[in-house]
């Protein structure tokens, strides 16, 4: 992962981060979704662990865990999912994100050997402050799993080193206080916390929750090192399922032509920005 | 509440990062964590604060009506025929249940933390109907979240709570029962951290709530020692309440943990019975897990995915507990036992015949194991159970599994 944003940071330009809920809507067209987002310009991927209890994801990513979960998955087969991606794609970093207790329930050390084994890169656990690091992020950091922590509007600056104390891949700027999926906010705003951040740590800032289009992905680029996309991706293999939430023809190719526009988004960022 | 535990008490939890062995904690959204670290800094400030306690008592005499009664049923005794059993008289609180005791507690440290809007969850719509109350009384505006099929069964607590000016947001995910009203409630909160309070309305969620409710409602237990010396002039045998989240059970069995003579009883939904997933008894035939900011014992699945669980009773129906009561049975100081749906309805019939007192469905649980237990206890022994709501609420529910309409 550290070379996947300094490779990037030497062409100049910031990564897109692509989220997707693992199991939507069902196990085969997950992974087929998964093997396109490279291919469609993707630099990193977020792999969704569905939970029947998501606390702070908005209805788009809500109905994403819940397809999935009803479609099957579990934990284990999203862990298979990256497997099975791995054996064909060796650089894409992959980063699970998700709620604490599947993981728990799994078994951390178990989780964390397996994770491994399946190429994962990164953890996002959204329910684990710094106050829990002892749960899983040392252990995790210990063998080598990075841990991907979320900074957001209200952590200020008393509290941002020891949000960044154990955290590594890179820093997740949540971009306002809220949901997955709520409104963006004016990106000057976002510029200002992402300069505020790089003045604690060297690691790569990308910011995430609201960014939908193109124009989003490449207003945000012009000043993080990396574009979150998560609900749009979502939202856009939702739109293309059938009435009882079966993929259609029109899935994966829905999503493929999605990231690509983003892909260009975040490719004209730093343009944009020079101009 | 500022007493010193004794070595090996088992009053001492939480610790400072809101542990009680591996259960409580902190497993909230980045978010949140700087506003749940105020709010502890401001409730550590408050509990030691004579203004604030004195505000808060004065409040609970002259608004809630406490202390609440002790009273001797003596033809349940009668009927039951053995030990004496006596009912903690929450029900008579304003407001109808004890929810009230730890609404007048946050709302007056949510006033010191210059909040200007109060949002909650509620099952049963006791703890919707008693935000909206004191949201009303402080002249703040209220949310309550509330799940649909809850919104449905306890219509009448949701007039209540609009007509006290709240508003009433249904919450259709999942089965639309307690737990979806929660994750609703924490999505409004992450959302609105700047201007929002967040009311939790039992022993539950991220520290410092758990170990705050529980120091509310400790008015409970604290009042029945008082009155149980000034009327037989020895502690009970027996403490015995209803768990949903626990926050009447901990409010009762809290002041008491440390007496060894006292035995200690909470009742859970049983549901339909244990067999299938038709029931909320967390404790009994859960496993621990986390979920909504605390570890705690939890219905769920061998994937870690909650389980929707079923009660007769609005206020039971959680898949979760408390996360003292998790540990308070690890402990074994406290024994956990489940009540099915029909025996709580027989109980409730019971009691409204009986004593001239309707209990809500949640005390009824409670009353169905004091019905089999003090059978077999010494006409010298003495129950205590927390008959912590009333009953009004539950009537068209009652109507309608009786086959009778209203």
């Amino acid at each position: 992962m550290d070379k996947r944003f300094a490779d990037l940071a030497n062409e100049g330009r910031p990564a897109l981060v692509t989220y997707f809920m693992g199991g939507d809507p069902d196990f085969e067209t997950s992974l087929a979704i998964m093997k396109s987002l490279p291919l469609a310009g993707s630099d990193v991927i977020e792999l969704g662990m569905p939970f029947s209890d998501p606390m702070a994801d908005g209805p788009a990513i809500q109905l994403a865990g819940q397809r999935a979960l009803k479609a099957g998955q579990t934990l284990e087969k999203t862990l298979e999912l990256a497997r099975r991606f791995r054996a064909d794609d060796k650089d894409t970093p992959i980063v699970l994100m998700g709620y604490y207790n599947p993981i728990y329930i799994y078994g951390v050390d178990r989780f964390i050997e397996n994770a491994l084994e399946a190429g994962i890169d990164g953890l996002i656990v959204v329910d684990l402050p710094p106050e829990m690091d002892d749960e899983l992020c040392i252990p995790a950091l210990a063998k080598g799993l990075n841990f991907i922590r979320l900074a957001t509007p209200t952590t200020d600056d008393k509290r941002l080193p020891k949000v960044l104390e154990n955290t590594s891949g890179f820093v997740y700027y949540v971009s306002m206080n809220g949901i997955t999926g709520s409104a963006l906010p004016d990106p000057s705003l976002i510029g200002g916390a992402v300069q505020r951040i790089k003045t604690h740590t060297t690691l790569p800032v990308c910011v995430g929750f609201g960014v939908k289009t193109a124009e989003h992905a490449r207003a945000i680029g012009a000043s993080a090192d990396g574009v979150v996309v998560g609900t749009a991706i979502v939202n856009q293999i939702a739109s293309s399922l059938t009435e009882d939430g079966q993929s259609t023809g029109a899935t994966v190719p829905g999503v493929e032509a999605l990231v690509r526009g983003l892909s260009a988004g975040v490719r004209g960022s730093r343009l944009a920005a020079a101009e | 509440m500022n007493e010193t535990p004794k070595l090996n008490s088992f009053k001492a939890g939480p610790d400072e990062d809101g542990r009680f062995g591996i259960f409580g904690g902190r497993f909230v959204a980045e978010t949140l964590m700087p506003l749940i670290l105020d709010l502890q800094n401001e409730w550590s400030k408050a509990k030691n604060d004579p203004a604030f306690q004195a505000e808060l008592q004065h409040l609970n005499t002259h608004y809630t009506g406490r202390p609440s009664p002790l009273y001797f049923a003596e033809r349940l005794t009668q009927e039951l025929g053995g030990a004496k059993v006596y009912f903690k008289r929450d029900e008579l609180n304003h407001t109808g249940s004890h929810k009230i005791n730890n609404c007048l507690g946050q709302i007056l440290l949510a006033k010191r933390m210059g909040k200007t809007r109060i949002i909650a969850e509620t099952g049963a719509g006791q703890h919707g109907v008693a935000s909206a109350t004191v949201a009303a009384r402080f002249g703040l505006p209220c949310v309550v979240y509330m799940g649909a099929t809850d919104v449905e069964r306890q219509a009448p607590n949701v007039f209540r709570m609009k007509l006290l000016g709240a508003e009433v947001k249904p919450v259709t995910a999942g089965h639309g029962t307690l737990k979806d009203a929660m994750n609703e409630a924490l999505r409004d909160w992450v959302t609105n951290v700047d201007d929002t309070y967040y009311m939790i309305g039992t022993a539950a969620g991220p520290h410092p709530y758990p170990e705050m409710v529980r120091d509310f409602q400790s008015v409970i237990g604290h009042e029945v020692r008082d009155q149980m010396m000034a009327a037989e002039g020895r502690l009970p045998d027996m403490l015995i309440a209803a768990v949903g989240g626990g926050s009447n059970a901990i409010g009762l069995f809290h002041p008491f943990l440390d007496d060894d003579s006292v035995k200690i009883v909470g009742v859970e939904a049983g549901g339909k019975g244990l067999d299938g997933d038709e029931h909320c008894a967390s404790l009994t035939a859960g496993s621990p897990g986390v979920l909504h900011g605390n570890r705690t014992y939890l219905l769920q699945d061998r994937d870690g995915q909650i389980k929707e669980g079923h009660s007769i009773s609005a206020g039971l129906d959680y898949p979760g507990i408390g996360p003292e009561h998790s540990w308070l049975k690890d402990a074994g100081r406290v024994e956990y036992v489940p009540i099915m749906d029909h025996e709580a309805l027989e109980a409730f019939q019971f009691l409204t015949r009986l004593e001239g007192i309707i209990p809500a469905l949640e005390p009824s649980h409670a009353l169905a194991e004091v019905m089999k237990r003090a059978p077999k206890m010494d006409k010298d022994q003495i129950i205590v159970m927390n008959l912590c709501g009333r009953g009004d609420k539950d009537i068209f529910t009652v109507g309608k599994l009786l086959g009778m309409g209203l």
